[in-house]
């Protein structure tokens, strides 16, 4: 069975490839170029193409399917009415699918569940990632403004952090948002960040 | 108390009437709270209304008839009781083509454009590489728009060029890399191949068709059916949209408004210029004024007309190549809603139109035409090749047709 994964995301279009090469009997092919898409697509001559939802070229593919006089195997957009419930669940993961006209429906579900797991898979990692980046953004925004009330009022390290977080709580914000304030006030008075 | 709606769109100018009635509070006023939900491709706006994603979305007409019918994918029945807007679009060409087949600085006559490209056309053809165009998609008005034309000038879309898919805002790449010589496209998206130096504006498509329906506001069936009511809220605010849409006074702002991240996310100055109705035909010109470029609002631009619906099936019929099919028209005619628009805007000081469908490009001079309430004149509504769609007789009107085959 041939798979075609068309992402513009390289990293989303591994994981998905990981997780159906536990199929086993699979030949997996990963389009991430919208160039010449048409032309790999035909030369891939696969049995199922899984596209992703926000993907702009998917009118593109979708017309190629439709009017292509140079397809073998027509291929249609996923939707077997038994199904409903199976392709909602695509259309929600943000994951489309394009089939080979009769291939067995059983095995359709199986790779499509497959498709939506590690749709899921990759937006949780994507979540985590921009969690430990904003993070990331906080600690050093608290260094900054830790390292500008040393200079300017000389004092320790563990005073200044002190005073950051007597503030905060005095005020009801996260320790972040004050030393955000400082770092932008030490700015505008002319201070090097 | 109100009640959430959610619009799919993609970033085009004439996604404005539900964004406009959003930002505005013409849809809070009437009890609802509109969310817009940004896709970038017509199969995922699709989709998303579909599978219930979306409670309506902004759709390229001839796709809210194909899904209906069921081309391409299994048939579910849309109704369309608002159109978004008429015309709006343009054909770009390459600018060395534009200057072999269109005046300079002006939007030429069609037909003389038409035949000036047909002498090209045979040329590129004969020679192995046919000229390509580019249109948004297999069931829109632009590929209608376009076939129209080049098969009035001689030009046999399907065998003499070659017409693909190019999504909108790839239009300018695709032009400057020469994978088309043309396209077919709403705006801004001419004006941004244009500004680039990709292409010329050599045609609106108000000169195609002087009132070619081009975007609806379309739901599921039924959706409409189960949620009248708010539908019907949801006409009222978008027909207060439309009105101050025209108002030049409001222009500067509704263009900075449409420009914002999360609706187009374009150059605010190609917006307020399609607002505007002009138009930079090349770079380094002067932009001209063509009125009624982007028609939203007079003549009850937003009345689903029946026999659009109907001319727009034609055309699908035609290029479709599939034979007509009465039950199939049945289907179509139930798309376009003029009923539940009436409904909507009874008692309103909206002009409604008595009469649901009309014979299309037959109006040369303004007419006053009858209404249930209030008064409207049309203004002149030709094709430009002067032919005449009576509803009546779609079946004969594709029979005449010289280039059907």
């Amino acid at each position: 069975m041939r798979i075609a994964i068309i992402d513009e995301s390289a990293v989303r279009a591994s994981v998905m490839q990981e997780g159906l090469a536990q199929l086993g009997d699979c030949e997996i092919f990963v389009i991430t170029e919208r160039r010449g898409l048409v032309r790999r697509i035909s030369e891939i001559d696969a049995d199922i193409v899984l596209m992703d939802l926000g993907n702009p070229s998917r009118d593109v593919l979708e017309e190629y399917f439709a009017v292509s006089r140079v397809l073998a195997r027509p291929i249609a957009m996923f939707v077997d009415d038994s199904d409903e419930e199976s392709i909602g669940a695509s259309i929600d993961a943000g994951v489309s699918a394009y089939v080979v006209d009769g291939f067995a429906p059983h095995r359709i579900r199986s790779i499509l569940d497959l498709a939506i797991r590690r749709f899921h898979a990759f937006s949780r990692l994507q979540t985590e990632l921009s969690v430990a980046q904003s993070k990331l953004a906080e600690r050093e925004a608290v260094d900054k403004a830790k390292r500008i009330l040393m200079q300017t009022r000389g004092l320790g390290e563990p005073e200044a952090y002190a005073e950051l977080r007597k503030t905060a709580m005095n005020q009801g914000k996260r320790i972040a948002e004050i030393a955000d304030a400082v770092v932008t006030a030490h700015k505008l008075m002319g201070g090097a960040a | 108390m109100t009640t959430k709606f959610s619009i799919g769109f993609l970033p085009l100018v004439d996604a404005a009437l539900p964004i406009l009635a959003h930002v505005h509070g013409f849809a809070a006023d009437e009890g609802l709270s509109l969310e817009l939900v940004k896709d970038v491709s017509w199969a995922t706006v699709l989709d998303r209304l579909l599978y219930g994603h979306t409670d309506a979305a902004h759709m390229v007409a001839p796709l809210a008839i194909a899904t209906t019918l069921g081309r391409g994918r299994p048939a579910q029945p849309l109704s369309a009781p608002f159109v978004l807007g008429l015309n709006g679009n343009a054909i770009t060409l390459k600018s060395d083509l534009a200057a072999r087949v269109a005046p300079e600085g002006a939007l030429g006559d069609p037909a003389a454009v038409g035949a000036a490209l047909r002498e090209i056309a045979m040329e590129r053809k004969a020679a192995g590489h046919p000229l390509c165009f580019g249109v948004v998609h297999r069931y829109s008005s632009h590929n209608y728009m376009l076939r129209y034309w080049l098969s009035a000038c001689g030009i046999r879309p399907d065998e003499d060029v070659e017409i693909s898919t190019v999504p909108p805002p790839f239009c300018a790449d695709a032009l400057e890399a020469g994978d088309v010589d043309g396209i077919c496209v709403g705006e801004p998206w001419n004006s941004v191949a244009v500004e680039r130096g990709a292409g010329t504006i050599v045609l609106a498509t108000a000169q195609v068709w002087r009132r070619g329906v081009e975007k609806v506001l379309a739901m599921r069936e039924s959706v409409m059916e189960e949620r009248r009511g708010e539908v019907e809220a949801l006409i009222r605010a978008l027909h207060r949209a439309a009105r101050q849409f025209v108002d030049p006074e409001a222009l500067v702002t509704n263009a900075a408004i449409l420009a914002r991240s999360e609706y187009l996310d374009a150059d605010v100055n190609l917006i307020q210029r399609a607002l505007g109705d002009r138009l930079l035909l090349h770079k380094g010109g002067e932009p001209i004024h063509f009125p009624d470029f982007m028609f939203q609002y007079r003549e009850a631009a937003n009345f689903p007309w029946v026999s659009q619906a109907q001319w727009l099936y034609s055309q699908m019929l035609r290029w479709d190549r599939t034979p007509y099919d009465a039950g199939d028209e049945a289907k179509v005619a139930r798309v376009f809603r003029p009923d539940v628009y009436r409904s909507a805007l009874t008692g309103t000081d909206a002009p409604l139109p008595g009469a649901s469908s009309k014979v299309e490009g037959s109006l040369h001079q303004p007419m006053v035409v009858g209404t249930q309430q209030g008064l409207i004149t049309l203004e002149k509504n030709a094709f430009f090749d002067g032919r005449i769609f009576d509803p009546h007789d779609l079946a004969g009107y594709l029979a005449r047709d010289a280039y059907a085959k």
